[in-house]
């Protein structure tokens, strides 16, 4: 065709600088787009009102700005839904990883990751037909829409990335640590927690930051489950109204490049923070205790 | 080589005639409130069995979105459960658009609550002061001995906007409430909650819910048209300029008695004639 050998791997090397580009481009774009619309809010509220301001009445007039209580929402269900999911997730890897036989390990491995496909939606529904009426019941509660059950949701949505994450983790600590470890005469029991457990903690770690991360910025779950009032909850049966759950509730409705839709999109611009942290956190830590060989230890 | 030419030309011309075809063909879009979808859609359904000819896409997003579209001139209808707002016009206007109301049908909003609940009427300040957090049990209105759980809409929805308007006389929701996004989530919650009130368009009640009369009117098509209900709003529908061709149209089949108005009050909305 004429073209020389240098001709063309010069040609694909630009075709695939370009294809990264784009998208590097589209996400910046995003992100630019988030901060020029969320912005002008802070023309109307100062940052402090709104991050720690305790009232969300958006449309009334005078209207107020206070995402507190979004934030507190937020920041509960996380850290419930990680107490939940944590230790299932965590313990099911160890489980799957070192205790269970080489078969089961194949056929439930899959398993748990295929939770990971269930869409939200089915989830939030299950939550809101089945689980609420029944903690309802059971605690005898006021309503079961609250900070538990939604945290409970999303436990269901994280402990597969959680569990599948982590599971690798420790699967790929070097085998002749462990064989040292009990030909020193220390019990299985003790291996997993003084030597393998150690030895995949950065692993470990991602996998829990990248679950929660999940928990944070899950929306339709939250929607459905969490109840939905704007209020700084007192128990964890108290219901609540997440950052996400009020962007997707209210956006459609909000008067195109009104002060409620600048005021959302800033709740996004928090959000989008909060998960920009956690990713940043994961990637710290899987970076600084690397999983290098038999020297980690 | 000139074969090859010929051939490309003229998929191209076929391509672009039907094209050209497809956009003239008489099409009209409608967007906007969840709420006027269903109303929008059965007159639609209708309209196109009558004329084959013309193609009607309806899709909700909400009165806030609809509104944009007209705004942004990607729509032909706006539906919208609330009256465009000063900011809004003053956009359209900006972009040399003239938004006009149509108001097809009224939604009347009744209050609803757990079938097993001994409560039948409700007085509307009995209905504000549950709203503002100040009577918590059902017991100081007559009922059990039980906590009253507050569901509300969001405080973007038209719904919204109208109990905050007719029930709460501008003061606020207190902020206990908890906020659903839709109608058919509000049924579902109170039908599963022995202590829920919450407050949904007549078109949504159903017999898993039990309505509640307010100062002891029965919410009803009557009583909206008479104007002894008060909870209740017109909806609307915006076209950009006075509509003609289409548009008007469908307007007209829209606002007909025996036409659209006949299925208004089938999906459950009350019609502007009675």
């Amino acid at each position: 065709m004429g073209f020389t050998q240098k001709q063309k791997e010069k040609f694909t090397h630009f075709v695939f600088f370009l294809v990264a580009a784009a998208s590097v481009a589209i996400l910046f774009m995003i992100t630019l787009f988030l901060f020029v619309e969320g912005i002008p809010i802070f023309e109307k509220v100062s940052l402090k009102e709104f991050l720690f301001g305790n009232y969300w009445y958006p449309t009334s007039e005078p209207a107020d700005f206070g995402i507190f209580p979004l934030i507190i929402g937020s920041i509960a269900i996380t850290i419930t839904s990680a107490l939940i999911s944590i230790p299932l997730g965590v313990m099911s890897a160890i489980y799957l990883a070192e205790i269970a036989s080489a078969r089961l390990r194949e056929i439930v491995k899959p398993i748990i990751e295929l939770m990971a496909s269930l869409p939200s939606v089915v989830i939030g529904f299950f939550g809101m037909i089945v689980v609420a009426p029944v903690l309802q019941e059971t605690f005898d509660i006021a309503t079961g829409l609250n900070i538990f059950n939604a945290s409970l949701m999303l436990a269901f949505m994280s402990v597969p990335t959680i569990c599948s994450l982590s599971e690798d983790a420790i699967y790929n600590v070097p085998v002749n640590l462990k064989e040292a470890s009990l030909a020193l005469g220390a019990t299985q029991l003790d291996t997993i927690f003084r030597v393998t457990l150690p030895a995949s903690i950065s692993g470990i770690s991602t996998a829990i930051i990248l679950g929660m991360s999940r928990a944070i910025g899950e929306t339709m779950v939250v929607l459905m489950v969490a109840g939905g009032a704007a209020m700084v909850p007192k128990s964890i049966f108290d219901p609540v109204r997440p950052l996400p759950a009020s962007i997707a509730a209210e956006m459609a409705e909000a008067p195109y490049r009104g002060d409620h839709y600048y005021a959302l999109f800033a709740i996004g611009i928090v959000l989008f923070i909060f998960t920009f942290i956690f990713n940043l956190a994961a990637d710290y830590i899987s970076n600084k205790c690397k999983q290098t060989g038999d020297a980690t230890l | 080589m000139k074969k090859t030419q010929r051939i490309i030309l003229l998929v191209t011309g076929i391509f672009i005639f039907l094209c050209i075809n497809l956009a003239w063909a008489d099409s009209i879009v409608i967007k906007g409130s969840t709420t006027v979808l269903p109303i929008a859609q059965k007159i639609a359904e209708a309209y196109m069995k009558e004329n084959p000819d013309i193609s009607i896409s309806i899709s909700g997003g909400g009165s806030g979105n609809g509104i944009k579209a007209i705004i942004d001139g990607t729509t032909d209808i706006a539906n919208s459960s609330r009256f465009i707002k000063d900011k809004e016009i003053k956009l359209a206007v900006e972009k040399g658009r003239y938004p006009v109301p149509f108001s097809v049908a009224y939604d009347c909003i009744v209050p609803v609550v757990h079938l097993s609940n001994l409560i039948n009427n409700i007085t509307m300040s009995q209905l504000k002061a549950i709203y503002k957090g100040e009577i918590t049990n059902w017991e100081q209105i007559g009922g059990e001995d039980r906590r009253i759980v507050v569901i509300s809409r969001d405080t973007s929805s038209g719904t919204y906007e109208v109990w905050e308007k007719k029930v709460m006389k501008k003061e606020r929701v207190y902020p206990g409430a908890l906020l659903q996004a839709s109608n058919g989530a509000i049924v579902q919650i109170v039908s599963k909650n022995k202590n829920a009130i919450g407050y949904i368009g007549i078109g949504y009640v159903d017999d898993t819910v039990k309505p509640l009369t307010v100062n002891g009117v029965v919410g009803s098509v009557e009583t909206t048209l008479s104007g002894e209900f008060f909870i209740s709003r017109p909806l609307y529908m915006f076209t950009n300029k006075w509509p003609v061709g289409e548009t008007s149209k469908f307007i007209n089949y829209v606002l007909h008695p025996e036409n659209g108005q006949r299925l208004v009050k089938e999906a459950g909305f009350v019609p502007l004639y009675y």
